[in-house]
């Protein structure tokens, strides 16, 4: 098996991540799209850390990680906010800004 | 370079079940079940870390993803209402199509760009990873990486505060003091409240539950000893009822048969026992202890 079947795991997990940000409604589970993507690109990094022979590729997937941490929290409390006011967490009713 | 066989075994199983719990996450209807597929996939991840020679990022996979940001999911989606259902109308036309096209041309441009690209012989980590995967990272991490984790930790300062400050809510009204509370609690008297707990529903020989409301000192139902919400659905059972149903009971001949049960007429040296007749509580225990043949009840 090559090692870039890895890389074609990551890219397929990449496209349904962000089919489901394209497609579902629920501002969780999109949410949950955005996860699966930044979770995929962490794969292709330490992938390629592995072809290169140098973890520089786990050190940025750590920061990957701590960084899609500090959206989750920031994000879910926007979700919360919203739906608080709208008692409603679908991505279309948020539109106070449409004309 | 080509992974081991082992390896090749533990990504072919791996690989299409996470890749099946991707779809899951695009297919499932419940908000529920997508988190609970996006968890198995981040898990399977983590084994594929570890099996990259990442030890360290295996674990803090599980640690942070699955430890830590889906159980924040989690809570969110019990906070929001699990059965919050998706709407499934289009509110732009023909989004669905479009949406699906797009995901499959990104699967097949970025499938393509791999299948294409012409890779360099795959090093592997075992140099690098000579003194211990997480001492080779830290060694990275805070030499080369100093300044950007210094910001890194500025930024989740900055999100812990910014959770706390948008799921904030001032409070309207002043807090009510217990001394308020209770002040309001007697002032109710009048209205017909009571001071103390709310009496137990009734407990009956052949009957124990909820809605079967208990019987005051003068022998009448007391309606508000069955719960509130019971009441409102129509679920209450009138004690009457239940009392009459026992009235209709019979001892049973195998019982007697053996000698556990009463003898036909024993039963009325028990009846007549006026304090017992409207308690609740009181009534004597089994069934056919209080009853005989005649239909003539304690």
């Amino acid at each position: 098996m090559e090692i870039t079947n890895y890389l074609g795991l990551a890219a397929i997990l990449f496209a349904i991540g962000a089919t489901t940000v394209l497609l579902r409604r629920n501002a969780i589970v999109v949410f949950m799209g955005v996860e699966l993507m930044l979770n995929a690109t962490n794969l292709a990094f330490v992938t390629f850390a592995r072809i290169h022979g140098d973890v520089t590729g786990q050190v940025l997937a750590f920061f990957v990680m701590v960084v899609a941490a500090a959206e989750v929290v920031v994000g879910l409390a926007i979700i919360i906010t919203i739906f608080r006011s709208r008692r409603s967490a679908s991505v279309d009713d948020v539109n106070l800004l449409q004309s | 370079m080509t992974a081991s066989g082992a390896e090749a075994a533990l990504f072919w199983v791996l690989a299409p079940l996470m890749v099946l719990a991707a779809l899951g996450l695009l297919f499932a209807r419940k908000a529920v079940h997508a988190a609970v597929c996006v968890m198995f996939v981040m898990v399977g991840l983590a084994i594929l870390y570890v099996a990259q020679e990442a030890p360290f990022l295996g674990v803090v996979q599980v640690v942070v993803y699955t430890g830590a940001v889906m159980m924040l999911f989690l809570f969110v989606l019990m906070l929001v209402g699990v059965d919050a259902a998706d709407s499934l109308t289009e509110t732009i036309k023909g989004q669905r199509w479009v949406g699906v096209l797009l995901g499959l041309g990104l699967a097949v441009v970025l499938l393509g760009v791999i299948a294409q690209a012409s890779f360099p012989p795959a090093v592997g980590l075992a140099e690098a990873n000579a003194v211990t995967n997480p001492v080779a990272l830290a060694r990275v991490l805070l030499g080369d990486y100093v300044l950007a984790m210094e910001v890194v930790g500025v930024l989740l300062v900055t999100a812990a505060l910014a959770g706390l400050v948008l799921t904030h809510r001032r409070r309207l009204s002043v807090r009510p003091t217990q001394r308020v509370l209770a002040a309001a609690r007697v002032a109710g008297i009048e209205q017909g409240r009571t001071l103390t707990p709310l009496p137990a529903p009734g407990v009956y020989a052949q009957n124990n539950a909820m809605d079967t409301p208990a019987l005051g000192p003068d022998g009448a139902p007391l309606p508000h000893s069955v719960p509130r919400v019971l009441r409102i659905r129509g679920q209450e059972r009138s004690a009457t009822a239940v009392l009459a149903e026992e009235e209709t009971l019979v001892p049973r001949d195998d019982l007697r048969l053996i000698g556990v049960g009463p003898a036909p007429g024993t039963a009325v040296e028990q009846a007549g026992d006026p304090v017992a007749t409207g308690t609740a509580g009181a009534t004597p225990s089994g069934g056919t202890d209080g009853t005989d043949e005649d239909g003539e009840v304690r």
